[in-house]
Formats: C-alpha cells, sequence, structure tokens
C-alpha cells in the first residue's frame, strides 16, 4: 500500500523571523525558483508516495496560493493527493495548537482512515534531496515502529530543534536527546521520521488521553526503548534553515556544482515547483553575470557576482549586485550597488542607491517595499 | 448527406460561442532535419517554447477554452506533449484540448487529404460543442493575437467568413495568398501566390467561420472528386465565387511563419535586442509551455553572456551572444556560441565554437569543433539535426546540414 505524508509547515518559525512574517516556514522562498516545501512534496513524490497531507497553523495563505490543488507535484488526484489541513478548533478555548503533537491531533480521521502502512512525517524547515522509498524499505526490512532519518557531523548550536541519537551497529536507536548543547559532532535527527499508521494513531490517541503536548518529547523520546526505534542514515546534503545567516549561506551553497548535482540533477528526482510560466532570462547588451543562479524571468542589463537570482528580477543598466539574494519580482533601477542584501518580493530600489549587508548579518528588505 | 451523431451527454452542458480547431498535422518538410520525429508544431522555439505554444496561449488568451488539434503527421510528440492540456489551462470538464488524429470509420477511412479535408472528417466533434463560430488556426506561425476581436469582426460584419491578414512589403506579397478587398474591408478577390499580386493584404492562414456556413462548404468541397480538400485552394475561392460574404480582418502586429530555416532563425532572433521585435516578456499575454522541472540556470565564473535568451536547467561556463539556449544546455568554459539557436539537453564542449547555426535537442558538440561560420561570412544556416555526436575537432562547413553523427574526420 506504501506511504503517506505528513508536512509540518508551520514550524520554527521565530528562526528566520523576518521572512516568516507573512508566510508559512514552509513557504520561504529558496534557491531561485523553489519555496522549502517543494523539497518535501517532491522528496515524497518521487518516492512514489501519492497521498500527502499539510498541517498549517497561520500565515498559510501564501502556502495555499503556491501547492494550489498540487497538480504541479502530480499531486491533485481522486485518491489522495494533496489535502491542506487548517487548524482544527478541538480545544475548550479553540486557540491555536502549538506542537505537532496538537497538530496530529486535529488530523485523527486522517490518521485512521488514509490509504498507507506508514506515515512519513517531515518538518519544513529544511531542503535536501532523499530517496524516502529506500528509508521506508529500511523501515519494513527492520520491522520498525519508528524510523528516524539522522545525519553524522559537527553541528552548532542553531540545531537544537534536533534531536541527537544513539543509534547501534544494527541500525536500532539505543537513545535520544534533545540537543541543547553548543558545537559538537554526533548524529542527529534530520526531522523526518517513518512510523507505522496504526501505532501513530495509538500513539496520538494515547497523548491526547494524557494531555500530552510535545511529539518529540512524549511520542519519540519516551518510547525509545519501548517501541523498535531504528536510525536510517542519510549521506546526502542537507541544508538546515535555524538563522537568516544560514538562510543566506545556504542559498550561496547552490553555486556549489556538487550541491547543484545533489539537490537538483538526481535522475527521477526532479525538484518540482510552481509553473508561473515565466519567459526564460534576457540578458542584455551589457550584462555581465559571473557565478550566479538565475531563475527564469529575469531581465538583466548590468552586473551580477555571486548572486541568487528568483523569477520576474530586473537588473537595471550599471547596476552591480554582488553576494546577493533578490526574491520574486525584486526591482532594482539604474546605478544601483548591492552588496550582501537580501530582498523580499516585490522590493522595489530605485536610481542610485547603495546597500550592504555583512556576511554574517545580510541587509534584509522586507516584502514589498520600496526604497 | 452524412449525419452526425451529437453525444447526448455533452449536450447537457451549455453551448460554446466559438471553438479552434488547430492545424498540426503539417510535416513542415523545409525545415529539414528538424522534422524528421516530429511535425512542425512541436519544434522548439524562443528557448523554452514549442511553435505550438503560441497558438495554444493565444487560443486560452482569448477565452477561446475548446480546441482540437489536428495531427497526422509524426504525433507521437504533440500527443505526448499537449497532453490534458493542462499547462495551458486547457483542461476542461466540457472543453478543453483534444488531439484529433485520423480514423476509421464503418464507410469510410482515410488520411487527412487536405487542410479542409481534416476539418470535414471531425464535423462531428464540431457538432459536439454546438458552437455558433469556428476558428481556424494553423499551429505553424508565432504572434499573439486575440481572436475573440476577431469574432467580433467576424460578428460586427455579419461575414460568413473572416480571413486575418496583415501588410506585407509588396515585394513579397507574391510568396502568399493575397486578399484584394473593398473599401469595407470585404474580400473580392484571392489570388494565391500571384506573380503580380494587386494588394499586400495578406492571408496569415487564421479563419473564422459561422459554423453552418463552414459545415456547408465542407460537406459540398468532399463530394467534389476533383476538390483538392484545401481552404487556400478549394474553399475559399469556391465561397467567394457564391457571393458569400467574406472580411478581411486587418491585424497589425507580430506575425512569422517559422516555415524555414531561415524564418525560424530570424523569429527567435526577433525575442531578443534592446527593443525586440517580439516582446515575449510581456505578463498580460503570457505564452505558456510545458515544464519538466528545470532548476535555474547557472552562469560560472569565466562566462560571458550579452544579447540572448536562456531558460532553466542551462549551464554556461564560456561565452554567448545573440543566442537562444534551451533547457538543460551545457555550454563549456572555452566554448563560444553566436548567433544562433540551441535546443534542450545539447553539450557544447570546451574550446568548441557554433555560429550562426541551429542545433536541435540532444546533440554533442565535442571539444575544439566548429560548426557553421560568422554570420557575416556564412551564406546559410547550419542545422545540426537531433541528437547527433560531434566528435573533438570535427569541421562542420557553414550550412550545412548534419544528421548523422561524426566520429572521424571532418565533413
Amino acid at each position: 500500500m506504501g506511504a503517506a505524508g505528513i508536512i509540518f509547515s508551520n514550524v520554527h518559525e521565530t528562526a528566520l523571523s523576518e521572512l516568516t512574517r507573512g508566510r508559512t516556514m514552509a513557504s520561504v522562498p529558496f534557491a531561485g525558483r523553489y519555496r522549502l516545501i517543494d523539497f518535501a512534496l517532491s522528496n515524497l513524490v518521487n518516492s512514489g508516495v501519492s497521498t500527502v497531507g499539510i498541517i498549517t497553523k497561520r500565515n498559510y495563505q501564501s502556502l495555499m496560493d503556491h501547492v494550489g490543488s498540487g497538480k504541479d507535484w502530480d499531486l491533485s488526484r481522486k485518491n489522495g493527493g494533496l489535502i491542506i489541513f487548517p487548524p482544527f478548533g478541538q480545544e475548550a478555548n479553540d486557540s491555536l495548537y502549538v506542537s505537532r503533537l496538537a497538530g496530529l491531533k486535529g488530523i485523527m480521521s486522517f490518521l485512521a482512515k488514509a490509504k498507507a502502512d506508514q506515515f512519513i512525517l517531515m518538518d519544513s524547515n529544511f531542503a535536501c534531496n532523499i530517496d524516502l522509498s529506500k528509508v521506508v524499505a529500511f523501515h519494513e526490512e527492520k520491522k520498525a515502529d519508528v524510523t528516524i532519518v539522522y545525519k553524522e557531523g559537527c553541528v552548532e548550536k542553531n540545531m537544537q530543534h534536533n534531536m541527537s541519537l544513539t543509534v547501534d551497529d544494527t541500525g536500532r536507536i539505543t537513545d535520544a536527546s534533545v540537543m541543547s548543547v553548543a558545537s559538537k559532532c554526533l548524529k542527529y535527527s534530520t526531522n523526518i521520521w517513518v512510523i507505522n499508521k496504526s501505532l501513530l494513531y495509538e500513539l496520538v490517541s494515547g497523548a491526547i488521553a494524557v494531555n500530552q503536548t510535545s511529539f518529540e518529547r512524549d511520542l519519540i523520546l519516551a518510547n525509545v526503548h519501548s517501541l523498535g526505534m531504528y536510525g536510517y542514515l542519510f549521506d546526502g546534503s542537507y541544508f538546515h534553515f535555524a538563522s537568516m545567516k544560514e538562510y543566506f549561506e545556504n542559498n550561496m551553497k547552490v553555486l556549489d556544482p556538487k550541491v547543484r548535482e545533489e539537490l537538483f540533477k538526481q535522475k527521477g528526482r526532479l525538484i518540482y515547483t510552481k509553473v508561473r510560466d515565466s519567459a526564460p532570462t534576457k540578458y542584455g547588451q551589457n550584462a555581465k553575470v559571473i557565478n550566479s543562479f538565475i531563475a527564469d524571468g529575469c531581465i538583466i542589463e548590468g552586473r551580477v557576482e555571486n548572486s541568487i537570482l528568483f523569477r520576474g528580477v530586473k537588473v537595471d543598466k550599471n547596476t552591480v549586485v554582488r553576494n546577493s539574494i533578490l526574491m520574486q519580482d525584486t526591482i532594482t533601477g539604474e546605478n544601483v550597488t548591492l552588496d550582501h542584501v537580501i530582498t523580499d518580493k516585490n522590493v522595489v530600489i530605485r536610481d542610485r542607491n547603495h546597500l550592504s549587508g555583512a556576511k554574517s548579518h545580510p541587509f534584509f528588505i522586507s516584502k514589498g517595499i520600496m526604497i | 448527406m452524412q449525419k452526425h451523431f451529437r453525444f447526448c451527454k455533452t449536450s447537457m452542458y451549455s453551448k460554446k460561442k466559438a471553438i479552434a480547431m488547430l492545424l498540426a498535422g503539417g510535416q513542415g518538410s523545409r525545415l529539414y532535419a528538424l522534422t524528421n520525429k516530429i511535425a512542425k508544431p512541436g519544434v522548439s522555439f524562443g528557448a523554452k517554447y514549442r511553435i505550438i505554444d503560441f497558438t495554444l496561449s493565444n487560443c486560452i488568451n482569448s477565452n477561446i477554452d475548446t480546441v482540437g488539434v489536428l495531427t497526422q503527421y509524426q504525433p507521437l510528440f504533440l500527443n505526448d506533449y499537449i497532453g490534458n492540456g493542462q499547462p495551458w489551462d486547457l483542461d476542461r470538464l466540457f472543453g478543453g484540448v483534444h488531439i484529433l488524429p485520423p480514423y476509421q470509420a464503418k464507410d469510410k477511412t482515410d488520411w487527412y487529404k487536405g487542410t479542409a479535408n481534416a476539418i470535414f472528417q471531425n464535423i462531428g466533434f464540431i457538432e459536439n460543442y454546438n458552437c455558433d463560430y469556428v476558428v481556424i488556426l494553423s499551429g505553424d506561425h508565432i504572434y499573439k493575437m486575440d481572436y475573440s476581436d476577431m469574432i467580433e469582426y467576424h460578428i460586427s460584419k455579419k461575414a460568413d467568413c473572416t480571413i486575418a491578414v496583415i501588410e506585407v512589403p509588396i515585394k513579397e506579397a507574391s510568396r502568399f495568398g493575397i486578399m484584394n478587398t473593398d473599401e469595407h474591408d470585404r474580400i473580392v478577390d484571392f489570388e494565391e501566390k500571384p506573380k503580380k499580386p494587386k494588394s499586400n493584404k495578406a492571408s496569415m492562414g487564421i479563419y473564422v467561420f459561422s459554423t453552418k456556413m463552414l459545415f456547408q462548404y465542407l460537406r459540398s468541397d468532399d463530394e467534389d472528386p476533383s476538390s483538392s480538400n484545401d481552404f487556400g485552394k478549394n474553399i475559399i475561392p469556391s465561397m467567394l465565387k457564391n457571393g458569400c460574404v467574406m472580411i478581411a480582418y486587418p491585424f497589425r502586429g507580430y506575425w512569422k511563419d517559422v516555415g524555414t530555416l531561415e524564418s525560424l532563425w530570424e523569429a527567435n532572433m526577433d525575442l531578443i535586442g534592446d527593443n525586440p521585435v517580439f516582446d515575449i516578456m510581456d505578463s498580460n499575454w503570457k505564452i505558456s509551455s510545458r515544464n519538466f522541472g528545470d532548476y535555474p540556470q547557472f552562469i560560472g565564473q569565466n562566462a560571458e553572456i550579452k544579447n540572448s535568451l536562456i531558460t532553466g536547467g542551462v549551464e554556461v561556463e564560456g561565452t554567448v551572444i545573440n543566442s537562444l539556449i534551451s533547457s538543460g544546455v551545457k555550454i563549456a568554459k572555452g566554448a563560444f556560441v553566436k548567433d544562433s539557436v540551441i535546443f534542450s539537453d545539447c553539450e557544447i564542449m570546451e574550446n568548441a565554437k557554433v555560429e550562426y547555426s541551429i542545433i536541435d535537442e540532444n546533440v554533442r558538440v565535442s571539444e575544439n569543433s566548429v560548426v557553421g561560420a560568422s554570420k557575416e561570412t556564412a551564406k546559410n544556416i547550419t542545422l545540426i539535426g537531433r541528437g547527433v555526436f560531434l566528435m573533438e575537432d570535427s569541421k562542420v562547413e557553414p550550412g550545412a546540414i548534419i544528421e548523422k553523427d561524426i566520429i572521424k574526420g571532418g565533413c
């Protein structure tokens, strides 16, 4: 029967508060033409998953606009397909839930009825290209109750949203803890979990009964020893977004051919996104572009270096854009210079402005601002 | 007279005012190797489009949501490309895009013998939508046109048939079907490729017919064994002869028949430049195409790009000047591409040089090869056919058409 997907769209948004002011973590733009959820959706679809539920909480208009009926990911289906779960007011005071677990409580009927053997649950604050069918095969081979996809490496303090794991030779997770310490080298969860369908339903029902609130603490950590919990090592590129600095660095990493290879050039594992019918990008007579990642629909008359340009960006004459990320429909006038700048959608920078930020603190300009 | 069956379920839907019939069955033999495997409307254009995208996008932008695409020559690609019509918003509950190949019938089985016969064989399809007007289009022109304006013109003139015309330079007029009109745009005379043209109003091959009149003439045309079943040669002249109201609809704007390598190349070049002759960035008249999950283009450290149109999945490390580059193309370090049109998934390897050429899909131009010569010195466009492999140091003479791999020596 295969697996069904569940994506948490509003996780850890404070990490990118500037970018999530008017959107979900899942709809944060990345790498020239994508939103973070494109990676989660594409990974699921490319692994044969055809039912995906997206749990939302707030600010999800941009997400709904982006995913639409799901057709751009081949998820517009008669059976299953893409299902958006708006907040479900089951609490007495009708307040919005605060955790993944509360989100799952709101979709109990989906957990019960989805035609699937397992659920693949994932956060939306990362980008990677992973063959999840291998994870599910591993899960089945180990007869696991829960499989957690993990990475091995040295992490910084800002990975505090991911658990650290102890995994034995057979792949069994023998211990886990919520990561709170600074920089160290370890095995850490990617926040992709595979859980058997009936088990997830039982765990969530049980948690409701005793008023538990945390998915990681009450469902995963509490059951490390009582359930068959396994770790699947993912050795590909994994981009985690825990700060604006990381957001900037992760975008710049796509300028590395190895990263592009891993993220975008896996046979049969393309990353899909909303189709906008942009025209091809037009380079003018005096354009000079080096080491940049550029989406369709741009018009470039000036100079662009080490930058990421989203769809529909205009760089006018005698303008220099360096080390910057210009999101959809950003328009720069003439004689502008930008260095270490991130512009959100629809920003207009008029003639003769010179803006720059620092590598560790890129200068961020909010959606729709005109300078 | 043959009586046509109307499908009862669809008759429960409201009727359509107008539907379009798009002739896409021609081979386009003057595009040589480009149409060996696919029909002309399927040929790549403008870095991310296919020729047929323009007509399909015109339909949806003109609020025509029902399009029959008549295929015959090499239909496989078009079937696949058009699919359910979703990229053009033509996947509809009632209507949408339909591929109409020739078919076997109980009493008669035939290929499409001519443009008129192709429509005649699909009268059943048209009847199904109970439409008042039928727009006949061909799938091999590059232009933006609001067909709904033309239909309104047709209605206001109480016409039986309206033909879109464009003014061409008089010295080129003998290449076209020329309409001679009176002061009210009524066509008084039609000449196919006249030696001494009397006007410069050239037919664009776009017709609006009142459905009843169309059916009447298609049926009588079918009964005439001497007819070549062609709109230009038979239907239009016989309607004129019988005094039908035939109106010329003047179109002012960009229009190009891309039937030859030269015109295909020119039409591509019309998209670039400071003030392109044809504006493809126009957000009020978007041209849609089928997408294949391409990631953004990567422009490398040593790249040099001037006056070009480049789309997703392309990686440029070399030089690109005055060129159009389709998805998935690699242009390696030291490679030089000028005045050329390169279709998807080609590789131009290190220090290869491509000038004044059209290169079809999946071609590999290996290291140090030279294809064509500068536009100033070459007489003709060089064409490399689909999937051709050119080994290192190959040399392709300007104007050559290469359909087979070059694995040793020059050409």
